[in-house]
């Protein structure tokens, strides 16, 4: 297997991810895009551990799951709250800080 | 080795859809229940790669815990259940453009630094050598993760709880 294969299939997905971040005003789907890219970062990160026959990789893949879960628990916390404040979690609307 | 691509190719090309998916539906719940294949693909992945408890651990925190948060969610914003066409918004020429760029520039970058870098994945890297370096070099970022974690858990609690 070329290394290269993994690393380009963690570029598209992260590239969707970016895409997915950019264009959703959905807040919740927005969380999903950026599970996409640590996902992407994942990949690499085994890839590459299984190349240079070295644990580290999997190991901060481990830690990069870690905080994709902690972020996912206090992102979705942000979530519901501005959706019991402003009964909308369109992206857009959450604009009080706009001058 | 040609199973191994076959199987990579499936998976990938699963994935690339499912991600694909993920950020056109028009369909909150539906895009979740993509992302659980991507996540899938992922793993699966993992073990064509011969990493073993990257695997697991995707499965079980991935697909397990941060999937189900994802429909706590969606159930607690009350999403639409159906259709909803306003879920994008009116830049999505611009983001298109942005991410084709990166993907360009990642492509170029990735094609001509490991041109045909062949990977061995034929020994498994166990179970065992994960947690011996998890707990030798890697103890100290082991314990600031774990301390990380319980200050997420205590804050998601403190913003979500009602008073």
């Amino acid at each position: 297997m070329l290394l290269n294969q993994f690393l380009f299939l963690a570029a598209v997905l992260f590239c969707i991810g970016v895409y997915g971040v950019l264009a959703r005003r959905n807040a919740v789907l927005v969380l999903a895009s950026i599970e996409l890219m640590l996902n992407a970062v994942n990949i690499n990160l085994v890839a590459f551990g299984a190349y240079r026959h070295n644990i580290a990789g999997q190991v901060f893949a481990l830690f990069v799951i870690t905080i994709a879960a902690a972020e996912v628990g206090v992102g979705l916390a942000i979530v519901v709250l501005i959706f019991r404040n402003r009964a909308s979690i369109a992206l857009d609307d959450a604009d009080l800080m706009k001058g | 080795m040609v199973a191994q691509n076959v199987v990579f190719g499936i998976l990938a090309a699963v994935m690339v859809i499912s991600a694909w998916k993920v950020v056109t539906t028009k369909n909150v719940v539906r895009a979740v229940l993509y992302l659980v294949v991507v996540l899938a693909g992922a793993g699966a992945q993992y073990l064509l790669l011969a990493q073993e408890f990257i695997f697991v651990v995707q499965v079980i925190v991935y697909i397990g815990a941060i999937v189900v948060l994802f429909l706590f969610g969606t159930m607690l914003t009350r999403a639409p259940i159906g259709r909803d066409v306003r879920l994008d918004n009116d830049q999505r020429w611009l983001a298109a453009l942005t991410s084709l760029f990166l993907l360009g520039v990642l492509i170029a970058v990735l094609s001509n630094a490991f041109g045909d870098t062949h990977v061995n994945a034929t020994s498994v890297q166990r179970t065992a050598d994960v947690a011996n370096s998890m707990f030798g070099p890697y103890l100290v970022p082991f314990e600031v993760v774990s301390v990380l974690l319980l200050a997420a858990l205590v804050g998601a609690i403190a913003i979500a709880r009602r008073d």
